[in-house]
């Protein structure tokens, strides 16, 4: 078994030239927890019993889903197995590996000087992977190309081992091939760490910089902040500046994970480790900025500070609205720790209060969501996910739309949108049909590689608003599962847009309102309509249902008034069994929302606005 | 033969003895009594019924108890005298007795006789009483129809359903057509002071003109009261897995609707005038006074398997299994299997619900502020009629007869 190497360095007082900063980038499911799981083994610095599956996942979800959302940093001493003696500390960065997630994936590629590579030698490489290897590639990090699972009888290690030669420009055999479930192959992953990623550089004596590559709230103890140190030292229990926001903080602990917190002295240039202070909330304690100490702290920032801009917007209704309060304080306590995350309270006509939520993209938006019912045990509707609109108006005056009801009326000159620049990735037989996909949601095909004799790249810009809808599903199930997608944002676009509404027995329904191309407006509106005299049952009066661009309609369905409603029979027998059907169909009642003097109930909400559904057809065809 | 569905309700359990508490009794006298004999055979099931019978003639009970066709008059009898013990010393006549099923006709009209005869000997028969029993119109024929009119009974109900044989057949109804229409006509002239016709509309396959004709072949026979049902599709029965298949069509609401609506129209031009949702009669003394207990919140006795009762606010309901029910009363135990004790508001929202359903409507003191609020919208609505509000009853219009349920779900908050 392996053991803790002897004469390990100590936190600031680490020779930068003994230090490796490094991260992983992976595919969900390729393996990435299980090599850091082997590592933390190999390296001993977690013993063999103490292991569980995953140790660097802490969220639920995050198990379960086996994506890693929140990163973190493990340091770890390794004694190469050509140099016993001098031993070197390996940094291990975490990054998420969802699109999503894509500026903190920068921050946490920006500290680092190397990252491994990891892909499944059964599938290749996919379209996330190759974007964050990009994103590697354009911070100048040392690549280091691994194959992973090269154990399971499906895995095509030279196949894929010629990709990565290509993607990187190495040799096929440069390419390390592991089984992170056996070990087999991780401790020269190891040696290959020490020998090809190049050791941090810094000014030793210059005052201190160090870039915050995440931001944790923990109950116990706060916001718990991970640093890398560019340049100087930071020392316990002095004072610390956040150069974006000026705010100065006392700092309460300093230390490294090993791959639980251990206090130290200090860290100096190139290490990697956790910051406390005492604040509560993760905004504090921003993603990418620069720490400095307050005493001759540094002039300049370092570059690449962002601040989180939401994309795709949804607004969340608790189903009972008297767990409005409940839903606040959830999203209160959520948002300590996701600093990307943004609402304001909203009202709407249908669903009475909830609030605009702001997000990174869908998977951002997915987990949220479970989160918030999982863990605070609230039932939501969330309404159909939508992008942010710019529109000029003809006397010059400009709205930001983040909520289709709030389109403005009136003369409108010019309608923007945000546009994305997006990677596909799928085997090259189903071409034809991403074409055909991305032609019809208003792509422009920008270009397409071969990555070898059976796998395409294809790009594409799309605007963004058509891959909120359905995009991903329809992708997956006509490439029967196999196509990978990634995106980013690349601006905007004017578009013919305009917002289709919904209206009930004439009155418009907030929540259905939607902003679409003119050309898709009238599919729309008839699919919404057929659903809805599909959902809503019939009332005792006749109902229109409508959809209307401003005052004209493009589609109409009636729902034909209630004739009967009686049981024919009420003898002696039937009465305890009417009443109790009685009190059923009084909870039914409760479950339904009144628009205007139409009852809907629940259900036809959350049919007509969940994704899940929208996606629907599509699931039909696999 | 519709007077008890299959399936049970949850409750607490009944006591051995079938005692009651004390509030069931209380201020009984004020409240007519009535008793309902349930018989839980029948000679074929049909595809529609869901109700508790059998079509064996002898079912066994636990420790060898048999109960059979034949003996049924007797166990129903220990039943009756169960009833004597657990009312005590309640002094009541009994004002109704109606005999339902199953098919009552099955047993022999001097069973029939005796279980009535049980009932005069334990409480008492009122002079006035109305006793009426259900038959089937091939089981019937003049010297029965004496015996029973001899043997007390003095109304008495037929199942025509239609009068058409292809609406017999999907409903799997054995008589010839013309034959219930004949029934009354002997039961006439045996003496029967008041006859009913059930009817069941919207039939698949049946037409609105099958349904005039239906309608008209029973007003002809010259009933005092006619009952007519929509056709309920109960899950578990023959019919309800026939029109799965997609073997026969199933009839929507609409057409329920517009049945409904002839219903009314050529019974009240034949001088019939509907007194509950389903049911018309000639006269005031021709309306079923036992189901007029039911409705209007009496007391009575269900007697026999599944049967269930209601005394003082207690809603209690027998095992359904003819061997069960007859083992029990042979160990001397109730044969209840489970109760209810009605709440107050329990009490409220069921007199809403079932009086709703009747001529005389709900009077408005019953309701609650949102429930009266909801009554002023109903009648704006059309489905309240203005004059019988104005003096404080909701009673419903003809098209909100056929909204009734919704205006109940409103009336009660």
């Amino acid at each position: 078994m392996p053991a803790t190497p002897s004469h390990v360095p100590e936190p600031s007082r680490t020779d930068p030239a003994l230090i490796r900063n490094f991260c992983i980038i992976a595919h969900i499911d390729h393996g990435k927890s299980t090599l850091a799981d082997r590592m933390l083994q190999l390296t001993g610095v977690v013993e063999q019993r103490q292991m569980r599956a995953q140790y660097l996942d802490r969220m639920d979800i995050e198990r379960e889903r086996g994506i890693t959302i929140k990163s973190q940093a493990v340091r770890l001493p390794w004694a190469p197995t050509h140099d016993k003696g001098n031993t070197h500390i390996l940094n291990m960065i975490d990054t998420p590996g969802h699109v999503d997630f894509t500026y903190e994936v920068s921050r946490s590629l920006a500290a680092c000087e190397g990252t491994i590579l990891l892909v499944d030698a059964a599938q290749g490489i996919e379209a996330q992977t190759l974007a964050n290897l990009y994103l590697a590639m354009e911070n100048d990090l040392t690549i280091i190309p691994v194959l992973n699972k090269i154990d399971l009888p499906a895995a095509q290690p030279e196949k894929f081992a010629e990709e990565l030669a290509n993607l990187v420009g190495c040799e096929p055999d440069d390419v390390l091939k592991v089984s992170a479930k056996t070990g087999l192959g991780v401790e020269d992953l190891l040696d290959k760490v020490v020998a090809e990623i190049p050791a941090p550089v810094g000014v030793k004596d210059a005052p201190a910089r160090a870039m915050i590559f995440d931001s944790v709230y923990d109950s116990y103890r706060g916001v718990v902040t991970y640093v890398r140190v560019i340049d100087g030292q930071l020392n316990k229990r002095e004072r610390i500046r956040m150069m974006s926001t000026g705010a100065t903080h006392e700092l309460l602990e300093i230390g490294t994970n090993s791959p639980e917190m251990l206090p130290a002295d200090g860290l100096g240039v190139g290490e990697v480790g956790y910051l406390i202070t005492g604040v509560k909330d993760v905004r504090q304690s921003k993603v990418g900025d620069t720490v400095t100490s307050q005493q001759k702290g540094a002039e300049e920032a370092l570059g690449g500070y962002k601040d989180p801009k939401p994309m795709v917007f949804s607004g969340l209704y608790p189903l009972d609205g008297s767990d409005y309060p409940e839903l606040r304080e959830a999203l209160d306590k959520l948002q300590l720790n996701d600093a990307a995350l943004v609402y304001e309270p909203e009202t709407s006509a249908a669903l009475g209060f909830g609030f605009r939520v702001g997000f990174l993209g869908l998977l951002h938006l997915d987990v949220i969501r479970e989160r918030l019912e999982r863990e605070f045990g609230l039932d939501l509707i969330a309404t159909a996910p939508n992008v942010v609109y710019r529109v000029v108006m003809e006397d010059g005056s400009e709205h930001t739309v983040t909520n289709p009801s709030e389109f403005p009326e009136g003369k409108i000159n010019e309608v923007y949108e945000p546009v994305v620049r997006a990677t596909i990735l799928a085997p090259t037989e189903f071409i034809g049909s991403i074409m055909e996909l991305c032609q019809t949601r208003r792509g422009t095909l920008l270009g397409m590689d071969y990555l070898s004799e059976d796998r395409v790249e294809i790009r594409y810009t799309l605007p963004l608003a058509e891959i909120v809808f359905d995009f991903f599903d329809q992708l997956k199930s006509k490439t029967r599962g196999y196509a990978s997608l990634d995106y980013e944002p690349t601006g905007e676009q004017t578009s013919s847009l305009v917002k289709v509404d919904i209206l009930l027995h004439g009155d418009k329904v907030d929540a259905f309102s939607a902003i679409t191309h003119k050309d898709q407006a009238y599919a729309y509106g008839v699919r919404l309509v057929a659903k809805l005299k599909e959902l809503i049952p019939r009332q005792a009066f006749e109902v229109p249902v409508q959809a209307a661009i401003g005052s004209r309609v493009i589609a109409r369905e009636t729902i034909r008034a209630i004739r009967k409603d009686v049981l024919a029979k009420c003898y002696g027998g039937d009465i305890s069994r009417k009443r109790k059907l009685l009190e059923k169909q009084k909870e039914g009642k409760k479950r339904m929302k009144m628009v205007g003097s139409v009852e809907v109930p629940q259900e036809a909400f959350i049919a007509v606005l969940s994704s899940d559904d929208s996606a629907g057809s599509g699931k039909g065809k696999k | 033969m519709e007077r008890m569905p299959s399936a049970l309700p949850d409750g607490e359990p009944v006591p051995a003895d079938g005692a009651l508490p004390a509030s069931a009794l209380a201020g009984a006298a004020g409240r007519p009594l009535g008793f309902y004999l349930h018989v839980p055979y029948c000679a074929t099931r049909c595809g529609y019924c869901d109700f508790n019978t059998y079509t064996a003639t002898e079912l066994r009970g636990t420790g060898g108890v048999l109960a059979s066709r034949d003996n049924y008059a007797e166990t129903l009898t220990d039943e009756i005298r169960l009833a004597r013990k657990v009312l005590g010393d309640d002094p009541r006549e009994v004002r109704t007795v109606f005999v339902g099923g199953g098919t009552p006709t099955l047993l022999a009209a001097g069973d029939l006789v005796r279980m009535l005869r049980a009932i005069r000997d334990e409480f008492g028969l009122a002079a006035d009483a109305e006793v009426t029993t259900e038959a089937n119109p091939e089981s019937v024929d003049p010297a029965y129809l004496a015996t029973l009119r001899e043997g007390g009974f003095n109304r008495i109900s037929f199942g025509m359903q239609s009068a058409k044989q292809h609406v017999l057949k999907v409903l799997d109804r054995t008589h010839t057509p013309g034959r219930p229409e004949a029934c009354v006509a002997e039961a006439r002239a045996a003496g029967f002071e008041h006859v009913n016709l059930d009817l069941i509309y919207g039939t698949p396959g049946e037409s609105d003109d099958d349904w005039r004709a239906s309608l008209d072949a029973a007003i002809g026979a010259g009933p005092d009261h006619v009952s007519a049902y929509a056709l309920i599709v109960e899950e578990g029965t023959q019919l309800a897995r026939r029109i799965r298949r997609g073997e026969v069509p199933m009839t929507d609401d609409d057409v329920h609707a517009d049945r409904y609506l002839i219903a009314e129209e050529t019974l009240s031009a034949a001088g019939f005038d509907w007194y509950e949702v389903s049911n018309w009669a000639t006269s005031d003394a021709g309306r079923c006074l036992h189901n007029e207990l039911y409705w209007r919140g009496a007391d009575w006795w269900g007697a026999g398997p599944g049967a269930h009762s209601h005394v003082g606010g207690v809603r209690w309901w027998n095992v359904k299994h003819p061997g069960a029910y007859a083992s029990a009363l042979a160990a001397g135990r109730s044969p209840g299997a489970g109760r209810e004790v009605l709440t107050d508001e329990d009490r409220r929202v069921e007199r809403i619900l079932l009086e709703l359903r009747l001529r005389e409507g709900v009077p408005l003191p019953l309701l609650r502020e949102q429930g009266l609020a909801a009554s002023r919208r109903a009648l704006s609505d059309g489905l309240l009629q203005e004059g019988p509000y104005e003096e404080g009853r909701a009673v419903l219009t003809l098209r909100g007869r056929l909204l009734a349920d919704a205006v109940v779900r409103d009336l009660v908050d």
